[in-house]
């Protein structure tokens, strides 16, 4: 079994992001970047499969500047097998990653997508739906758990009133979710190792696909901050504001 | 041009998240249109009746049950060709279906929108909520996600839509439903809730989440938790509040042995009233709480379960 994982360079969690003073645009300017965290369970659950013997090549992909190859290389070093660049301006929208995940798709045929449901930057939670909806194939999204029967997978999906399973045929796209594993860090002699895997480059405007974008940003602000509390001494004190003050019991 | 809202439900009611898409619906148009697919024939006619919506498009069969993505998507995109605008609440049903049936009409998804600027103009908040951008749409149907949140819901009552079928039912070999484990309570479900408790990586375990319940009990309120508290097991993933689990804004929200991680501060940070109870003084989680009590759990809430 071929496992694709298209991954995503996205600024580090802890990061607080703010807006640029002209407000066009979030300030990234000498940020940490990192493997979107749910693409690094991605890339882990590709991994576990590969160590139980059940897939036999791992292909980790990303649309985005030549920066990207940063995190490519720590997909490597987690295990992937090798990787795909496909060189786009910075921050296409998740259509036209969508569009272009597809011809690669088309190219490599694996039996398995993973990625992650939503990238920690725009929060879209849109790329693997999309994908699916493009490439005509079934979608297991929010996975925390999923499990390979032949040509099928049961994936178990965090709903929003609990858990749902459903079964899918392969090939298939499955997005994760936080519970779906713990990934690993990378050891030492494997970022070593990974350094001589083959990162193979395309240019996004090769792919024959449509690049423009649909949508603009046009300002970038702040959301509206609280107004700081109060701290109160006791649980006594807490029940009389809570109760004559904020009328809020 | 008409506006179609994706209702969201259960097979026996309409999910209250569909009231609130609805309100954003009427920022955009005043002729909404609710597009309900289900197993079940009378609740086309239940939705008939609520506020704002003036036609319901049905559409009934067996096969619609559980809604899977791989039939309603392609069903959605031949609906929405004579719409502006296709409305979906921003939960897991509509994050699950809505990107799929965008991608099927070529159309680049507004997701989570918190604000309704004009026709083509959105505000949705992004980086965990730490900047929010306002965004301009140039596709002629425009796919949107609703943050629940940032509208006041509509009605179930007081409309009279006239109710239409819709037959061209898309069948699905690719994917089927296996078994689903919902969280039975008594307690209102976390989106809707007026007053919540949430419990943190500082509850220690799930046995001591009774602490936060007999308060629930007392207070009518909902029971969450931080991403640490589920990922230990403490309780289940449906109690998640956060930039990626649930965005709630109750009137109340109690947050108990919880640091205040940006990611759990999106999911909470538009409650009305907020109350922080952590034993270090430091804790973020202060810089946005209305009360803060510096405390240990352990003695503050069997207190607080004593007197309120
Ligand atoms: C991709 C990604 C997505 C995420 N999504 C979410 C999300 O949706 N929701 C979310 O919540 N998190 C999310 N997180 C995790 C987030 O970054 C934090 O790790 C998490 O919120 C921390 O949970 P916590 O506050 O319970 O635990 P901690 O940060 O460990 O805090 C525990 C707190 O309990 C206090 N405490 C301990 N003992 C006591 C006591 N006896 N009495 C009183 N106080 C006590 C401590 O002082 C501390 O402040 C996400 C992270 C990532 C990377």
């Amino acid at each position: 079994m071929k496992i694709l994982v298209p991954i995503k360079r996205v600024v580090d969690y802890n990061v607080k992001v703010r807006p640029l003073s002209d407000n066009s645009n979030v300030d990234l300017n000498n940020v940490k970047m990192a493997v979107n965290p749910f693409c690094e369970i991605a890339v882990e659950e590709a991994v576990r499969l590969k160590e139980s013997g059940t897939a036999t090549e791992i292909i980790a992909v990303t649309v985005g500047t030549s920066a990207s190859q940063e995190q490519l290389r720590t997909a490597l070093a987690l295990g992937c097998d090798r990787a795909i660049l496909i060189e786009s301006e910075e921050n296409p929208e998740p259509l036209v990653i969508a569009k272009a995940l597809a011809k690669i798709f088309e190219e490599e045929n694996p039996d398995l997508i993973i990625l992650g449901k939503q990238a920690i930057d725009g929060d879209n939670n849109q790329t693997g739906q999309m994908l699916s909806a493009i490439l005509d194939l079934p979608q297991a999204t929010f996975a925390s758990k999923l499990v390979i029967e032949g040509q099928t997978a049961n994936v178990t999906r965090e709903i929003d009133g609990g858990l749902q399973t459903i079964k899918v045929n392969l090939p298939a796209i499955v997005t994760t979710d936080l519970r779906l594993n713990e990934p690993r860090y990378a050891s030492l002699p494997n970022i070593m190792k990974a350094k001589k895997k083959e990162l193979a480059t395309k240019n996004i405007n090769d792919l024959g696909i449509d690049t423009s974008a649909r949508t603009e940003i046009i300002s970038v602000e702040l959301p509206p901050q609280r107004e700081a509390g109060i701290k109160v001494e006791s649980v006594d004190e807490l029940i009389d504001k809570l109760k004559n003050e904020a009328k809020a019991i | 041009m008409s506006i179609l809202v994706i209702a969201e439900h259960d097979n026996t009611g309409i999910r209250p998240s569909t009231l609130n898409t609805i309100a954003a619906a009427k920022l955009l148009g005043d002729d909404i249109h609710l597009f309900v697919a289900t197993n079940n024939s009378e609740l086309p006619n239940s939705a008939s009746t609520i506020e704002s919506v003036s036609k319901v498009i049905s559409s009934v069969d067996d096969t619609l049950e559980h809604q899977l993505p791989e039939a309603l998507a392609p069903m959605i995109k031949e609906v929405a060709t004579s719409y502006s605008h296709v409305l979906a609440p921003a939960t897991t049903f509509g994050k699950n279906l809505m990107p799929r049936a965008s991608a099927l009409l070529d159309s680049q998804q507004i997701s989570d929108i918190s604000g309704v600027i004009d026709q083509d103009t959105f505000k949705r908040p992004i980086y965990a909520g730490s900047c929010i951008a306002t965004v301009k749409s140039n596709d002629s149907i425009k796919l949107i996600t609703v943050r629940a949140t940032a509208f006041d819901p509509v009605q179930l009552s007081g409309g009279s839509a006239a109710v239409e079928s819709f037959d061209s039912v898309v069948s699905n070999d690719k994917s089927e439903f296996v078994n689903e484990e919902i969280a039975k309570s008594d307690r209102p479900e976390l989106t809707a809730a007026d007053v919540i408790i949430s419990g943190g990586r500082g509850m220690q375990s799930g046995d001591n989440f009774h602490l936060l319940e007999s308060i629930a009990d007392k207070l009518g309120a909902a029971v969450g938790a931080s991403r640490a508290a589920v990922d230990a097991g403490f309780v289940p993933n449906d109690y998640q509040v956060g930039q990626t689990g649930k965005i709630v804004a109750p009137n109340l929200y109690i947050a108990v042995g919880i640091s205040g991680a940006i990611q759990h501060l999106a999911g909470m940070k538009d409650s009305k009233v907020i109350v922080a109870i952590n034993k270090d003084e430091d804790a973020p989680i202060f810089q946005v709480a209305d009360y803060g009590l510096v405390a240990d759990l352990f003695n503050a809430l069997p207190e607080l379960a004593d007197k309120i």
